[in-house]
């Protein structure tokens, strides 16, 4: 309760020390603006275009649908590849035998790029959500796999003899121990998971789905609808802002504060 | 009363034999070092007497109901502040855990500033500050000590022996202690035992009678240097040069 208190009174201090993150996105604004002038609305439409296009974008209710369906694929799909990848990582770090034996099998889903399971998805599943989702949970999986994997390989011994030495029980050696430690691997591994699925859902729906901000991209390739396309990108960036600076960076500094 | 037995203890890493025969009993409220050359299998026997190791051949009767561990290094979980190491232990954060901790804190030389700091802000010296006071927070009756003292400065370690040597005289609280320095086991000590290393075994024990808070410099400089003049103690550290 107190570390969740800590976190919002801590809050706007964090928004304050947005500055310099804010100039450069200004100044990334500006760029983009030349680049209009200097090419044209065709190639590259101004960024007040395209904010323009995003507002009317977001009055219809259409669209909302779509954001919201994407969203719920993207989430689903990483939730599902964090809660596995986490589970069976964090168990077979506990035994040398599955470690060893895990680690090519992951250097293979790694290696597969996510377009390849695209197509395998496609061919499996047909078009439509379950495609869209396996294709974020394999890729996302990997990712959490190997945080889980190396936390749970290095939980220090010397800690855990300490505790030891003072008849400390299972429960409490969870929640002071392993839970802590073990958090400071998994988080970052959730963070790049959930960066990685929000990419490759729109990949994914763009090939395989009729609906989602993904299939609204193809749509406007195909009228060569440039702002449009320009603002949906816009989109899909700003709620990966929104939820990795607004959620999780101020939960990430409070949990690594031991650290720093 | 209770009170710690070892007998006939043999151990062994693999087919090393890295303790033979160990035989020795602690009584409640007894002070007991014991003394060797480094990597001699002393670590090895203050686990299995502590229970962090089990114990393949011989027996050990540990009677004491409430022990605690103080390790070289000081072993803070990072993630806690020093409060909340100290309070460990306890199991719980409570207001009355929560006081008995910064009462102890204080007593440890921790002033308030310290309290909130995690590990990696505290001195090597604040740290181990910080690990005596969480193994004392229990009020344990058997301390188990594993060379804590041996990367101290000479001012912080006497200050820390001396709150040892106060819990042993205050509340009765045994110790067993392992080191490789003559000079600190004489001091704290009513027994010191000598273990020889390869396998590791006890060569010799030797009794001290002058009250532990009575033993100034020149007692324990006097008897360190009576000990250290027996052929049985140079032989087993490997001590070349005359004195």
């Amino acid at each position: 309760m107190k570390f969740w208190t800590k976190i919002l009174k801590d809050f706007p201090w964090f928004l304050w020390s947005g500055w310099g993150s804010i100039a450069s996105i200004c100044l990334f604004l500006a760029l983009w603006d030349v680049g209009n002038q200097y090419y044209g609305d065709l190639i590259l439409p101004s960024p007040y275009a395209v904010f323009a296009s995003m507002g009317a974008l977001f009055r219809e209710a259409a669209f909302l649908h779509e954001l919201l369906l994407t969203m719920k694929r993207g989430l689903l799909g990483t939730g599902v590849a964090v809660l596995i990848g986490s589970v069976l990582g964090l168990l077979a770090g506990r035994f040398a035998t599955a470690s060893v034996m895990s680690r090519p099998i992951v250097t293979i889903l790694v290696g597969i790029p996510p377009i390849a399971w695209i197509v395998l998805a496609m061919i499996w599943f047909g078009l439509g959500d379950m495609t869209v989702m396996f294709t974020v949970i394999v890729a996302a999986f990997p990712i959490v796999f190997v945080g889980a994997l190396q936390g749970s390989r290095t939980v220090e011994n010397d800690l855990k003899e300490m505790m030891e030495s003072f008849g400390i029980g299972f429960w409490q050696k969870v929640r002071d121990l392993y839970f802590p430690y073990l958090f400071s691997y998994l988080f970052p591994a959730w963070v790049s998971a959930l960066g990685m699925g929000w990419k490759i859902v729109i990949m994914a729906e763009l090939l395989s789905s009729s609906d989602g901000i993904g299939a609204s991209l193809a749509v406007a390739r195909s009228h060569l609808d440039t702002p449009l396309a320009l603002a949906l990108v816009s989109t899909m960036v700003g709620v990966l802002l929104c939820v990795e600076y607004i959620i999780l960076e101020p939960i990430k500094q409070e949990v690594e504060s031991w650290r720093a | 009363m209770a009170r710690l037995k070892v007998e006939g203890l043999q151990f062994y890493y693999g087919i090393t034999q890295i303790l033979r025969d160990i035989g020795f009993t602690l009584e409640a409220g007894q002070v007991m070092s014991i003394v060797g050359p480094s990597g001699g299998g002393k670590t090895t026997l203050l686990r299995l007497c502590a229970g962090l190791l089990d114990v393949s051949e011989g027996r050990i009767d540990q009677g004491f109901s409430r022990t605690a561990f103080v390790f070289q290094d000081a072993r803070l979980l990072p993630w806690k502040t020093a409060l909340e190491n100290i309070m460990l232990p306890l199991g719980r954060g409570d207001k009355e855990a929560r006081e008995k901790a910064q009462a102890l804190a204080l007593r440890f030389g921790l002033e308030e500033g310290d309290w909130v700091k995690y590990p990696k802000d505290l001195s090597g010296g604040m740290r181990q500050r910080v690990s005596f006071a969480r193994a004392l927070i229990t009020q344990p009756q058997m301390l188990f000590l594993d060379e804590p003292f041996s990367a101290l400065d000479i001012g912080l370690k006497e200050e820390l022996q001396r709150y040892v040597l106060e819990a042993n005289r205050a509340c009765g609280m045994s110790v067993l202690c392992i080191t490789h320095d003559i000079m600190e086991a004489v001091k704290l000590s009513d027994t010191i035992m000598l273990l020889k290393s390869d396998p590791g075994e006890i060569v010799g024990t030797y009794t001290f009678d002058a009250p532990k808070d009575a033993r100034d410099y020149a007692y324990v400089f006097e008897q360190t240097h009576a000990l250290l003049r027996t052929p049985l103690v140079r032989e087993t550290f490997d001590i070349k040069v005359s004195l």
